[in-house]
């Protein structure tokens, strides 16, 4: 054994492969592997919208990249280190991610004549034998042929045997960056603990992927990542989703309301669906309705009835909803709406992310019908994001959007979390028959708010009638009349408009509070317009970041930010959205930066146009 | 508890101070006559019933009944109640609809509505007409209707609206008319009787826009003749004399006439029989088709099946039985966390 330890800041794994070749267990167990070790993480997982799309092909390709380190992490990286590729389409695919000298692990069972054509190379090339990768280090490993090895006394078949050549992968990796297989080696026996003879061989293979880094015999570097200078106290490892449904069961509990989650499948949203159905102890209630109107029809029914109606989609899904996002802005009753961005217009790009639905959000509806929106913006804000949305749902009774994206609802990091005592209080005061002698009760009678009282059914005394017709104010009869009407909408915008009063004021994420150049985001873009403008301000640039979470209404103290900066940057993944609605409120001249790929910024991308919009400042 | 509200209520407690802003004549007069003077009978308290409707002329009814109601929009009165029920099952939670709002735009969540089985009645005022829009035909009016949307007559097959409910596994399936306030007022009764989805369509005289699409069913001359009053039990007689009834030739029902017949040979109504009632459901002639079976009304069909709601509310029993009441804290901490 010749391997020398060397000591990296930070690392960029890229496991790539067939989409039925465990790819993304294999890249969460070393996220989580790494996140117990103490490394802050990022990732990123990309598969294909296909469930199995053809096998050994460009569009079957599935990856799961990962950024570690011993320092802060925001992104799961621009380029990797380290490229793992089970067949040749997954090394086609993604080649151009890798960093100059940087490792390629190749799995050269994945390389025969057959997978060569499949990735469509001309007949006779294989890029690991014609000097195509000398820029890069390649380790050639026939994980197929180790796997069954390993195995052949296990009594599985071939096909079985080689669902576990991901475990070889996983523990070659772990030999590399010397970690414990103990997290992997659990999940495993958790995992199987119906089937024993799985956790076996699994084990097995596990043990020779480390074992071989151990004894072959050419020289290899093992690597060394220290923990993270994180800030103390515990952590777990959260995806986006995830975080959204434990906010919303957060914030149900919080509010002593029985949270109903009505929704239809689609992606990137179904996983709030899944993991909401897991706590039916927590008396949620998850329906799995037959369309996209049913689903938030339903939820504003269990609204009208006390309880925290919540409903979830993604771009399609949300254009289907508008008619009852309108029906639940009359009513004025609460109401989440969920969107977990993904490319459109239309299907799109069910399985990449956008940020191409805030237009929607903020007008995709009929009439006048302002509805709030938050934003959030890393993996666990969906957190508190989802829990921010149901208070102000609650406290406003109006409809809410939470918007998510694809990109951070897949995505994962380390969180340090919140006890539920550190959570607010969500107050929730439904009417109570209060009324005098020939009194009558005024439902659309407001308070300091200007949020009217949510009277359930079952409260005597208190039986009235709502509906999507305009209604007279206070009384909620139908009216027709035109000063009404007027006087109706103006309302309906000044409740949503005072919401501004009951939020926190913008700050400033990075950089100074006033200067050249301002980079304003919203949602995923976080973390790499923070690393971006780190960089920058490391070298010496005069450059700020302000990452927007309150989207309607803007922070109060928004429009002063902005002025305090000769120019503002609003990099978007989309065509331009943002920055219309800061241009229309504020009359600045914003710039945009707009990637439209499905896939998130490099920082390095936001790093050149920050410095070419200084640049040009010098002129 | 001030003494009056042990008063028993009467139908008045049920009329609220709107203006019914229905045509002069309009059928929905009597159905909602009708079922304020129910609701007492009920014995539920006024607070406890929701009415919800979506969009049409039927659907202004929940501003009329004073009890918690929601006029919603176009098809989703079913999917509205549906959430409400899965999380208040102990609402009397009714659904007021027509022929296009329950067919057309709402019938994906009408159907799935069935099946689910929720505890909450559907009254599906049919006119065959769309009136509110003012007078296109809708998926219920018969083929060739004449309308403003249609000059040339449709072209559309309509929908036999219980046999598509029964199609969809409805738990309770019944007809009524609102030129029959007994009969209409018994089968209110039944439909809240029924535990499940309980389907009743009112065939709902539209005087401006369809006048007299029933009334060879409803009017006094031609009723004995084309109708048949089911009753639970009894056997299958019509006509003007009594003197028709109805008999099964293997599947097929055929009109007989009473002197010829011995009464032990008719078709003798049993609600539960779901083979009998599809046939049933499927008696569908008006009187210029030839051998004409006559236009059946009353209870077809009753099933006892789970309701959505109990089955939902019984896996949160289940779960917390098992994983004991949720707790937040374990929740947010999950099962693998490190400290630094």
């Amino acid at each position: 054994m010749s391997a020398t330890t060397e000591i990296k800041k930070a690392v960029v794994i890229l496991f790539a492969g067939d989409s039925g070749d465990g790819i993304q267990l294999t890249g969460s167990q070393f996220t989580s592997t790494a996140a117990l070790y103490g490394n802050d993480i990022s990732t990123f997982p990309n598969f294909p919208a296909e469930i199995r799309a053809p096998q050994g092909t460009i569009a079957g390709v599935s990856g799961f990249q990962l950024h570690f380190g011993s320092e802060e992490i925001f992104t799961a990286g621009d380029a990797c280190d380290v490229l793992v590729v089970m067949n040749a389409a997954a090394l086609k695919a993604n080649i151009k991610q890798l960093k100059a000298g940087g490792l390629i692990i190749a799995n050269t069972d994945g390389f025969d004549p057959k997978n060569l054509k499949l990735a469509k190379y001309p007949d006779g090339v294989n890029p690991l034998k014609d000097n195509s990768l000398e820029k890069f280090i390649v380790h050639e490993i026939d994980v197929t042929k180790i796997t069954r090895t390993a195995l052949a006394d296990s009594g599985l078949g071939t096909k079985e045997m080689d669902r576990s050549k991901n475990m070889f992968v996983l523990g070659y990796i772990y030999w590399m960056y010397n970690r414990s297989l103990d997290n992997s080696i659990e999940f495993l026996k958790e995992q199987f603990k119906k089937r024993p003879e799985l956790i076996d061989a699994n084990v097995k293979v596990l043990k020779a992927g480390y074992n071989y880094g151990d004894t072959v015999e050419t020289p290899m570097n093992r690597y060394e990542v220290k923990p993270a200078p994180v800030s103390k106290g515990t952590y777990r490892s959260i995806m986006g989703n995830q975080a959204a449904a434990m906010g919303l069961i957060a914030a149900s509990q919080k509010a002593g309301l029985t949270l109903y989650y009505g929704t239809y499948p689609i992606t990137p949203a179904s996983d709030i669906l899944h993991e909401l159905s897991k706590h039916k102890n927590f008396g949620v209630k998850t329906f799995q309705a037959e369309d996209e109107i049913a689903a938030i029809t339903s939820a504003i029914g269990a609204s009208f009835g006390g309880s925290l109606g919540v409903t979830a989609s993604s771009g399609p899904g949300i254009a289907l909803k508008g008619e009852a996002i309108g029906l639940a802005l009359m009513l004025e009753i609460p109401l989440v709406i969920v969107n977990v961005q993904r490319g459109g217009p239309s299907t799109g790009l069910p399985t990449k992310t956008e940020q191409s639905d805030l237009l929607q959000a903020m007008y995709g509806r009929n009439g006048e019908s302002p509805v709030p929106i938050v934003a959030s913006y890393t993996p666990s804000d969906c957190f508190f994001g989802a829990f921010e949305a149901c208070r102000l749902a609650i406290e406003f009774m109006t409809p809410v959007f939470f918007l998510s994206d694809g990109y951070i609802a897949n995505g994962s990091e380390p969180w340090k979390f919140p006890t539920s005592a550190e959570l607010p209080e969500l107050k929730v005061a439904f009417a109570k028959n209060e009324l005098k002698e020939g009194e009558v009760f005024l439902p659309y009678k407001r308070n300091e708010k200007l949020a009217r009282p949510w009277a359930i059914p079952g409260t005597t005394g208190l039986e009235h009638r709502v509906g999507g017709i305009e209604k007279e104010n206070e009384t909620g009869n139908i009216s027709y009349d035109p000063e009404n009407h007027e006087l109706m909408v103006k309302i309906r915008q000044a409740k949503v408009d005072k919401i501004a009063d009951y939020i926190p004021l913008q700050t400033i994420d990075n950089g100074k509070e006033k200067g050249k150049l301002l980079v304003l985001g919203w949602g995923s873009t976080y973390g790499s317009i923070k690393t971006a403008v780190r960089e920058a301000i490391a070298e010496g640039h005069d450059v700020a970041h302000a990452h927007v979470k309150y989207l309607n209404p803007f922070p109060k103290n928004l429009g002063e930010i902005l002025k305090s900066y000769d120019k503002v940057l609003i990099p978007e993944l989309n065509n331009g959205q943002l920055i219309k609605i800061i241009r229309d409120k504020y009359f600045i001249d914003a710039k945009g930066l707009n990637k439209i790929q499905g896939m998130p910024f490099t920082s390095e991308e936001l790093l050149v146009k920050i410095k070419s919009l200084l640049v040009t400042d010098n002129e | 508890m001030p003494m009056e509200a042990l008063k028993p209520l009467s139908p008045k407690d049920f009329v609220t101070d709107q203006e019914v802003r229905w045509c002069p004549g309009c059928g929905d007069y009597s159905i909602l006559k009708q079922v304020q003077t129910v609701m007492p009978e009920l014995g539920i308290p006024r607070e406890q019933i929701v009415f919800i409707s979506g969009i049409g002329c039927s659907s202004r009814f929940p501003y009329y009944m004073e009890t918690f109601g929601m006029h919603s929009i176009h098809g989703r009165a079913t999917a509205i109640a549906s959430g409400l029920k899965a999380t208040r099952p102990d609402l009397s939670v009714w659904i007021v609809t027509g022929d296009g709002d329950a067919l057309s735009i709402g019938g994906n969540h009408l159907i799935h509505l069935l099946r689910r089985n929720f505890n909450v009645n559907v009254l599906l005022f049919n006119n065959e007409i769309y009136g509110l829009t003012k007078g296109q035909y809708s998926p219920a009016s018969p083929l060739g209707t004449v309308a403003k949307s249609t000059p040339m007559g449709s072209v559309d097959h309509p929908f036999n609206p219980l046999a598509l409910c029964l199609g969809a596994d409805s738990t309770f399936v019944a007809r009524s008319m609102d030129r029959d306030p007994v009969h209409l007022r018994e089968i209110l009764k039944r439909a809240n009787g029924h535990k499940g989805t309980s389907m009743v369509e009112i065939y709902q005289n539209c005087n401006v826009f369809n006048d007299g699409a029933f009334e060879v069913f409803t009017e006094k001359g031609t009723k004995k003749i084309n109708t048949l009053m089911v009753e639970h039990g009894k056997p299958f007689v019509f006509g003007e004399n009594a003197d028709k009834g109805i008999k099964l030739d293997g599947f097929k029902p055929v009109v007989v006439n009473l002197a010829d017949t011995s009464a032990n040979d008719l078709w003798i109504h049993d609600e539960k029989d779901q083979v009998k009632a599809n046939i049933l459901v499927r008696f569908f002639n008006t009187p210029s088709d030839e051998n004409p079976l006559p236009r059946p009304f009353g209870v077809f069909y009753t099933e006892d099946r789970f309701c959505y709601e109990d089955a939902m509310a019984a896996q949160i029993t289940q779960a917390i039985e098992s994983k004991g009441q949720g707790d937040l804290d374990a929740l947010i901490r999950g099962k693998n966390t490190w400290t630094i």
